[in-house]
């Protein structure tokens, strides 16, 4: 006898203990919520799970929120999304409230000072460690690396002679130019399959993508 | 007004930030560093605090930079702000866009945004040590060289690549963190 609430209170207590006890963001998470909700609770299928994750992934947003809403509309519809979203959120804003409310003065202590300035140069080094994470994940074709190349180039040329350039403004002209680049890869293939001429392949074969299953099927 | 203006901030930052956490750091660094918000430097001791405590990192830092603008109200509506663009769209997603990511202009649009995101965390982790180390916000500005920070750059990859390719073992952040700190009293009290 499965009563509707004791379900969404059990999802909401599963986001409020993940919310509460992941370090390190939603990366972080991915392996609680696996176990929490594909392997002891059952509710959600490991394919499922998967496809949960690249959504969460491609879309914008914190990635905890992005699975977090996810989760909870398969489990519960939408009041299952709107309290697995202020579960997850909520330790983390209130932990923060407090430490908010006490910071400029715990700051003001001499050695906290002389700590954070050590801080400061661990903050630039997990920074720069996590861009070369998601550097190392990307796609080796041209289009991508000359992308990050550029934005890289412009954004701290930019910055060195103050010149205000919104970092929203590189990720969506980029995001223009990929779907540009769509285009013009389409239009090719109509006009080479017009041609009764087979496409031609394109040199990155390691892509996992739909391009790659679409050549097989083509053979 | 003031309110609405931090509240609608957040809301952009939540509806351009793709790759999580890390992904809106760039996006939350120059519009806040712009606006006079915070300083550099109290950026970047917010990122630490929201590194070393629970939770998401992006809801940890709206959390933190609404709460040094506007106190609980502030906290409030700028986690709200960044949050809800990510709801609405995995909303939309789930219950009626379900091939979102089968669609090919989809993928094009992302394979141009992927690398950007890149590049920004990477950029704007280079940005922030050039201030870190040199003093320097910009050209125009004084240099003033801050040797000790690099020294304890150098200690933290000695460490952070020493512990990987010796032990197998990645740091975490929080350790990493902590042992900054022991090395920021060492070097910038004791010394």
């Amino acid at each position: 006898m499965k009563k509707p609430l004791p379900k969404l209170l059990s999802l909401f207590l599963s986001f409020l203990k993940i919310g509460a006890f992941t370090f390190g963001g939603g990366y972080a998470m991915i392996a609680l919520l696996e176990s929490e909700f594909v392997s002891r609770k059952k509710w959600i299928g490991r394919e499922e799970f998967l496809d949960i994750l690249a959504v969460s992934e491609s879309t914008p947003g914190p990635i905890a929120v992005n699975t977090a809403t996810y989760i909870g509309y398969k489990v519960a519809g939408v009041i299952g999304s709107v309290l697995s979203t202020l579960a997850v959120c909520l330790p983390a804003f209130a932990i923060i409230f407090v430490i908010s409310l006490f910071f400029d003065k715990f700051l003001a202590l001499t050695y906290v000072g002389y700590a954070f300035r050590g801080v400061q140069v661990a903050v630039v080094y997990l920074i720069a460690s996590a861009g070369v994470k998601v550097l190392k994940g990307l796609k080796r074709d041209f289009f991508t690396i000359a992308l990050a190349v550029a934005v890289f180039a412009c954004f701290v040329t930019l910055s060195l002679f103050a010149v205000s350039f919104s970092s929203i403004f590189y990720i969506l002209i980029c995001g223009v130019l990929g779907l540009a680049l769509y285009f013009v890869r389409m239009l090719a293939r109509k006009k080479s399959t017009e041609n009764k001429v087979d496409p031609p392949d394109s040199p990155t074969s390691p892509e996992p993508s739909e391009q790659a299953a679409e050549h097989r099927r083509d053979e | 007004m003031f309110y609405l203006r931090l509240f609608l901030l957040f809301l952009e930052i939540g509806a351009v930030s793709f790759g999580g956490g890390y992904g809106m750091l760039s996006v939350i660094r120059d519009q806040v560093l712009s606006r006079g918000m915070l300083t550099e430097e109290q950026l970047m001791n917010f990122i630490a605090v929201a590194e070393s405590t629970p939770g998401p990192i992006a809801i940890n830092m709206a959390t933190f930079i609404g709460a040094s603008q506007g106190g609980f109200l502030g906290a409030l509506l700028a986690t709200l702000g960044v949050i809800l663009p990510a709801f609405t769209i995995i909303l939309l997603v789930a219950a009626i866009l379900k091939n979102l990511l089968k669609y090919e202009g989809v993928q094009g649009f992302l394979g141009g945004v992927r690398p950007a995101v890149a590049a920004l965390i990477l950029a704007t982790a280079v940005t922030m040590g050039i201030r870190t180390f040199f003093g320097l916000g910009n050209v125009y500005g004084e240099c003033s060289f801050n040797y000790k920070g690099l020294i304890i750059l150098g200690v933290l990859i000695a460490v952070g690549l020493g512990s990987k390719y010796l032990l197998k073992k990645k740091v975490s952040p929080i350790l990493m963190i902590l042992f900054s700190a022991v090395l920021g009293i060492v070097f910038y009290g004791l010394i």
